[in-house]
């Protein structure tokens, strides 16, 4: 399983903020999206950062003025990306392994999804649900099966 | 006849849905509807094919037996009362999408992938090029493929990928006769596999053996078989350095058990038996060469290495080295693709529906379209086992649940049952019912227990029409749509 099968069941619509955009701007669209995090991305549309629930409370933690401060301001700049044809494992290793909560996905240079943590561990118990499931279907009966007989 | 002024869902105010496509994902989301508490509902499901069960009849291997047995549980969710089916109608020729949002509050589209990736490479439509979709759809007696034609008579096969599709097709052609016998293969394919001189079928991996994405109780059975020796090549079965490195520090016991089987293969000699199946690593296809007929002779392969990506996933990378593989045949076994239904959001480059956790979007607005729903591979993509589509469909019925509750649901200008069966009878006479579908079934297993076989399959409608005694009407509607 890899990244694309979390994408193909998450629309498309990714949501992106300037760097020079405001944090209320920033906010009012974590809140009308109901969203953990905004994909940064530059005029050429390409991902220079992440703004994430966390930037915010870290920031508003020693900041009464945090409104009126850019994106570019606070957002976390050290950003690690998916492509579409990451292995879920793998990915789910890096992101544990960096306590990363979003990987915006690209495709060459364009931004086309961003995954959360929650989005990989919901496509994992799945899959893991759904083999338990197979076996037991093969458990359930024992038909004749000509070749494997039991 | 439903009563308009009781509320929607209640016993005399049925909530009306159909499920297009009978495959796996159509009957999980048929039993969680059925599930619902203090729901009352009733579900017309359809299916381009007179059968039902989609990939589990026409994709599953015919020595598999034992995970057809789903079908039981198909057969009970069938057993409902509320339930109905209506096989060979096609959501688009048969009928339209507006026809069903004349009829049904809710519509869930769980068509699977109809159709197969590409490699994208040149070559890849000379003759003796065919994807395994087809090929496994011959085999297994789908309508659609039965008349299609596989050379058997070269000695060498490749097949491109290393999924389970892949293995399928590799085991199928190394299976003696005679074990292919006492399965419910399609009676075309078991005449034109008796005649195989199919000697040597490389199966073509782009990554390593820790990357492929076979399961173990898959590859291990290739290791078993009685016609055929298997072989790996110890020094592509050998760890690289990356692969090391990320299994050392993320121990995976899955993988660990694959590598240990593939390198158990590597230390095999071969014990003489009639065929030889090799499985190999770090190649990719870049060409497929042909003759002046314009036949396959080879398939042209580079040699890979691998690199992490910034996720860590560890890619396959071409080298300067190259290899000619003489083949007669090539399979092309990297994925299946979904197909748009007309009149239904679609994603081109992923082959699904468009949609968000199973609510199918407008392209437009990215909201959800009032009433429609899709689930399976073509939600999803064309990827995991039988039992993955449960909790896939899961997901789509707790929003059509979420819906119903806020009142966003379709509103038909018909509510009843016998209407809907008359606009479904108007437009496809022929079509076939649960009813019917019991009866081929019966029919099929006494005609495989009089030969020691599971089942022997009908593969022709005419020939299921007539078993069933349904002759075919003379009239021209009926002639036209009898395909
Ligand atoms: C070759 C192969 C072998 C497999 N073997 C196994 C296995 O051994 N074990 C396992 O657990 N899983 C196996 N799988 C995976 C499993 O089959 C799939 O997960 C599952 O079938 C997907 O279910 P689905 O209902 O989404 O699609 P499908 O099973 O493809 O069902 C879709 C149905 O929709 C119908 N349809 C399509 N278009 C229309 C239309 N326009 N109008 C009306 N009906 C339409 C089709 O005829 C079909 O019946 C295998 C898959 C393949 C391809
Ligand atoms: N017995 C069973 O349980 C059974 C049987 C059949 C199918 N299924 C399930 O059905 C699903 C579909 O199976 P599948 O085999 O079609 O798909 P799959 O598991 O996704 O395998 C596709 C294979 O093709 C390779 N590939 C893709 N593009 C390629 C290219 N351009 N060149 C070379 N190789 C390429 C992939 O390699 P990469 O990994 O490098 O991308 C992979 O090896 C799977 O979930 C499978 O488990 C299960």
């Amino acid at each position: 399983m890899n990244i694309t099968s979390i994408l193909t069941k998450k629309g498309t619509a990714v949501f992106t903020a300037r760097p020079e955009q405001t944090l209320r701007d920033a906010l009012s669209l974590l809140a009308q999206h109901n969203i953990g995090a905004l994909v940064v991305v530059d005029e050429a549309g390409r991902p220079v950062g992440i703004l994430s629930e966390r930037d915010i409370v870290r920031e508003a933690a020693r900041n009464e003025e945090l409104f009126g401060k850019t994106v570019g301001a606070i957002m976390t700049r050290e950003l690690t990306l998916g492509g579409p044809q990451d292995d879920l494992n793998s990915v789910a290793n890096v992101m544990t392994a960096r306590r990363i909560r979003h990987l915006p996905v690209v495709d060459g240079d364009r931004l086309i999804g961003i995954i959360s943590i929650g989005d990989v561990m919901k496509a994992q118990r799945d899959e893991f649900q759904g083999e338990v499931d197979t076996l037991q279907i093969q458990l359930l009966k024992d038909p004749a099966d000509p070749i494997r007989p039991r | 006849m439903a009563d308009a002024t009781a509320p929607l869902g209640s016993p005399g105010r049925p909530l009306r849905v159909a499920i297009v496509g009978a495959g796996p994902t159509g009957f999980y989301a048929a039993d969680h509807l059925f599930g619902q508490p203090d729901l009352a509902v009733e579900i017309d499901m359809f299916d381009r094919l007179p059968t039902p069960f989609g990939l589990v009849r026409g994709g599953v291997a015919p020595d598999h037996q034992k995970i057809k047995t789903v079908t039981a549980i198909f057969d009970r969710i069938a057993a409902h009362p509320g339930f109905r089916f209506f096989g060979h109608v096609e959501l688009g020729s048969d009928l339209g999408v507006e026809d069903l949002r004349a009829h049904y509050h809710q519509v869930f589209y769980a068509t699977g992938a109809q159709t197969d990736r590409r490699m994208g490479i040149p070559g890849e439509d000379l003759k003796g090029s065919h994807p395994a979709t087809e090929f496994v759809a011959w085999y297994n007696g789908h309508l659609d493929y039965r008349d299609r034609e596989f050379d058997l008579s070269v000695e060498r096969v490749a097949i491109v990928g290393v999924g389970n599709v892949a293995i399928d097709v590799a085991r199928i052609l190394c299976r003696t006769p005679e074990e292919l016998a006492t399965t419910d293969i399609a009676d075309h394919a078991l005449a034109a596999l008796r005649r195989s001189r199919i000697r040597e079928v490389y199966l073509l991996g782009r990554r390593g053996p820790a990357q492929a994405a076979f399961t173990n109780p898959e590859i291990a059975e290739l290791g078993e078989l009685a016609g055929a020796d298997i072989v790996v090549h110890p020094d592509e079965a050998k760890l690289d350095d990356l692969t090391h490195a990320a299994l050392e520090q993320t121990p995976d016991r899955a993988t660990a058990k694959k590598i240990e089987i593939l390198q158990s293969y590597a230390e095999r000699q071969p014990s003489g038996k009639p065929r030889i199946l090799i499985v190999r690593f770090l190649v990719s296809p870049v060409e497929l060469r042909g003759d002046d007929a314009g036949k396959v002779v080879a398939i042209r392969l580079v040699r890979n290495e691998l690199y992490a990506t910034p996720a860590g996933t560890l890619q396959p990378r071409a080298t300067d080295q190259y290899e000619d593989l003489p083949v007669g045949l090539v399979f092309r076994s990297v994925g299946y693709h979904g197909t748009p239904l007309p009149g239904v959001p679609f994603n081109d480059s992923w082959g699904v529906i468009l949609n968000e956790n199973g609510r199918v979007l407008d392209p437009e607005t990215h909201q959800p379209r009032l009433g429609e729903y899709t689930g399976g591979w073509i939600k999803r993509g064309p990827s995991g086992v039988m039992g993955t589509n449960k909790p896939d469909a899961l997901e789509t019925v707790e929003c059509m649940m979420e819906d119903l509750e806020a009142g966003r649901t379709l509103a038909p200008e018909a509510e009843d049952a016998e209407a809907a069966e008359q606009t479904i009878r108007q437009r496809q006479p022929l079509y076939f019912s649960y009813e019917d579908w019991r009866k081929l079934n019966e029919l099929e297993v006494a005609r495989g227990q009089a030969v020691g076989r599971p089942r022997v399959k009908f593969t022709r409608i005419d020939d299921m029409l007539a078993a069933l005694g349904r002759v075919q009407p003379d009239s021209e509607l009926a002639g036209a749509s009898a395909g």
